[in-house]
């Protein structure tokens, strides 16, 4: 059974943090108004702010499922919505004509449920429980899917030619994410509510490291945090995210390192957890590393 | 300043007020209709709405709808509840109702206006702008100054020849197919089987397939991004080029255009404006520095590190439209188109200068842009533009 939301604003913000979520003011009012009114949420930012991660303990907080929809370029009704199993409506009309079925009854019957793939649309709507739908990089699909998805959010009920209409047995929330590659349409924009993720401030930061690698120490704690926060501030190609973070940490715990700047060749190494290119890791070289590390603590 | 609310004393009620905040926030050109304001008010019955940081929090949570509005949310709401809205609000309104004024007729109001810009300009600035203007022939214009001196690109392009360059512009868009598409749709001859169609044939045949209808790929637009350099040099073909991108902009919704010289600016949201005079105001407020100096792998470098970053993917075909004429050493051009060339896009240079090879300068940016270059091309003319048609469709 999914948890009801809580009554106040602060409320959900402190249950997502007791589930290792520090959600910013402007992210825990969005939440609780989309909760609220029942409309879906947009999240927006740069890659790695933890946009999914929001989706991730919204379904531990309601404890309830979490149905993923990953977007892609070319993601279509198949593989979105529904399919029919091919392979086993072909055996059955075998089946039948061996049998003596006559065509009416088989046709109605491949047509039936039974032999229905249900996809993350299609899925979220018949549960019982209202689930978490989460429509991940919504901005990689392309503009006909769009379209076809704000139907979907705004009558939550989808039709199967065959089967005919099938309506919501419960009002999934919906949590969209976008890493703004193509503009969304304003269509899509004015039916959702919206919150603009940044990446976090130090002391959310160091609240989110504090809440899921509670072994780190304060002290590398801190350092660990602000060398990621003025990593972020030089020019690289991709920016470490949260996530980055969190393995840098773990690297760290488990190489037992109490000291960021102790020892320039463990951290060089430990880099390969937050640069993902080669010309990030070039463009960090050891002098610039122990710089920054010098600086955070 | 004071931080009482203006309406205290005979308050119409919260409805009214924020009724009035949405009308506040549709004149800062916040999309919201009137489905947005009830929202609104709902948003704000469950949240201590007496509580300004919390009102605030909602109704951006409603109201603002993309990043740029949640950034400019909280100035919004401040002026509006903080009572530092009157002024501001005034300003924008005139500066609407004059712009309406001067779209309403074309040619009437062009002319006061153009004459009113006239006075402002130093007269050196006016007879430069013909000369060049009437130059049709290739000819190396040099600059290397960093011109501040703001050009009225009015007096360049013509709502006219923008109608023109929408027609050509459209058909090089079309021109420009993508193959590579992953969605198929039914086709009568196709790589993949349509199972969906197979086996409700296959009713008809006791279950033996028999007929295997088909799947294709099918072909799709391209994003088309334009780079169109504005620097001194370029002066002679801006109105080619200018007219061009106003053109291609207007006429195709995925495309994307920038200017640059020294600085590099995004003009694609100036220039979806729904008139094209007002399209051309807002543009030449963004072309600052016009005809001044150029700087093409830096301002190539930056594309790919900023914008391109967001718009540019494997589905786009970048177009630089300059003469080639660069202020930096030409290994920089390389490198900068390199990092353009990793986004996955298809780089497409028109020059507009024919004669360049026996000219060093020029001869040595463009042989180290060559490499990363998909089709590099002549053009200085709407028509030499037309003619492109055939080879666009060939990359």
């Amino acid at each position: 059974m999914s948890n009801p939301t809580p009554n106040d604003w602060r409320a959900l913000g402190e249950s997502f943090a007791d589930k290792g979520y520090i959600a910013s003011p402007d992210l825990a009012m969005a939440l609780f108004i989309a909760l609220k009114l029942g409309r879906p949420l947009l999240l927006e930012g740069a890659a790695g702010v933890g946009k999914t991660e929001v989706a991730r303990t919204l379904a531990l907080v309601k404890d309830t499922r979490l149905i993923r929809l990953q977007c892609y370029e070319g993601l279509d009704a198949a593989h979105a919505i529904y399919e029919w199993n091919y392979q086993r409506q072909l055996l059955a009309i075998r089946a039948a004509a061996e049998g003596g079925e006559t065509g009416r009854s088989v046709e109605q019957r491949i047509f039936s449920e039974e032999f229905l793939l249900q996809r993350p649309l299609l899925e979220a709507i018949r549960q019982e429980t209202p689930p978490v739908l989460l429509i991940d990089e919504i901005d990689r699909a392309d503009e006909e899917f769009e379209a076809y998805l704000l139907e979907v959010l705004s009558d939550f009920q989808i039709t199967v030619p065959e089967l005919g209409t099938i309506t919501a047995r419960s009002i999934p929330h919906v949590i969209l994410t976008s890493n703004g590659t193509r503009d969304l349409s304003d269509a899509l924009r004015r039916r959702c509510l919206y919150a603009h993720v940044d990446f976090p401030s130090r002391e959310s930061e160091l609240r989110i490291l504090a809440a899921r690698h509670p072994e780190v120490e304060p002290a590398l704690a801190r350092q660990i945090v602000g060398f990621v926060q003025s990593l972020r501030k030089e020019d690289l190609e991709k920016t470490p995210g949260v996530a980055e973070m969190l393995d840098f940490a773990a690297a760290l715990a488990g190489l037992g390192i109490n000291d960021l700047s102790a020892d320039p060749a463990v951290l060089q190494a430990t880099l390969a957890t937050l640069l993902k290119t080669q010309v990030d890791r070039a463009s960090v070289p050891t002098e610039v590393a122990q710089r920054l590390a010098g600086k955070a603590s | 300043m004071s931080r009482i609310t203006r309406f205290a004393a005979r308050d119409p009620g919260p409805a009214a007020r924020i009724s009035g905040f949405m009308a506040h926030l549709r004149d800062n050109g916040l999309k919201l209709g009137v489905h947005e304001t009830a929202t609104a008010m709902r948003a704000l019955s469950m949240v201590e709405a007496a509580d300004p940081p919390e009102a605030r929090l909602a109704l951006k949570a409603v109201c603002a709808g993309s990043a740029d509005e949640a950034a400019r949310f909280d100035d919004l709401f401040d002026a509006y509840w903080r009572n530092d809205g009157r002024v501001r609000q005034k300003v924008v309104r005139e500066e609407a109702a004059t712009e309406r004024q001067h779209t309403r007729s074309s040619q009437t109001a062009e002319e006061p206006q153009s004459a009113r810009r006239g006075t402002t300009q130093s007269p050196e600035d006016g007879r430069d702008d013909g000369e060049n203007a009437t130059d049709g022939t290739a000819r190396l214009i040099a600059s290397r100054a960093r011109n501040l001196m703001t050009k009225d690109l009015r007096e360049l392009v013509s709502p006219q020849e923008i109608a023109a360059a929408e027609t050509v512009a459209r058909r090089l868009a079309a021109a420009i197919r993508d193959r590579r598409s992953r969605r198929r749709r039914a086709a009568r001859k196709g790589e993949v089987i349509d199972f969906r169609r197979t086996v409700r044939l296959s009713l008809a045949t006791g279950g033996e397939p028999l007929a295997l209808p088909r799947r294709q790929r099918p072909e799709r637009a391209v994003r088309l991004t334009v780079l169109c350099d504005v620097s001194g040099s370029m002066t002679a073909y801006a109105r080619v080029f200018l007219a061009f991108v106003a053109g291609l902009i207007r006429g195709e919704r995925t495309a994307d255009a920038y200017l640059f010289h020294t600085k590099l600016v995004r003009i694609t949201e100036a220039l979806r404006d729904d008139d094209p005079l007002r399209a051309l105001n807002r543009l030449t407020l963004m072309a600052e520095g016009f005809g001044g100096g150029s700087k093409i792998a830096a301002n190539l470098d930056r594309f790919a590190h900023t914008y391109a970053r967001q718009f540019v993917n494997g589905r786009s075909v970048v177009v630089v439209l300059s003469d080639g004429y660069d202020t930096d050493p030409p290994e920089l051009m390389g490198q900068a188109l390199q990092g353009l060339k990793r986004r996955g896009c298809r780089i497409v240079w028109l020059n507009p200068l024919a004669g360049w090879k026996g000219y060093e300068p020029i001869a040595r940016g463009m042989a180290a842009a060559r490499p990363h270059l998909d089709l590099f091309a002549p053009a200085n003319t709407l028509a030499s533009l037309a003619a492109l048609e055939s080879e666009l469709a060939r990359i």
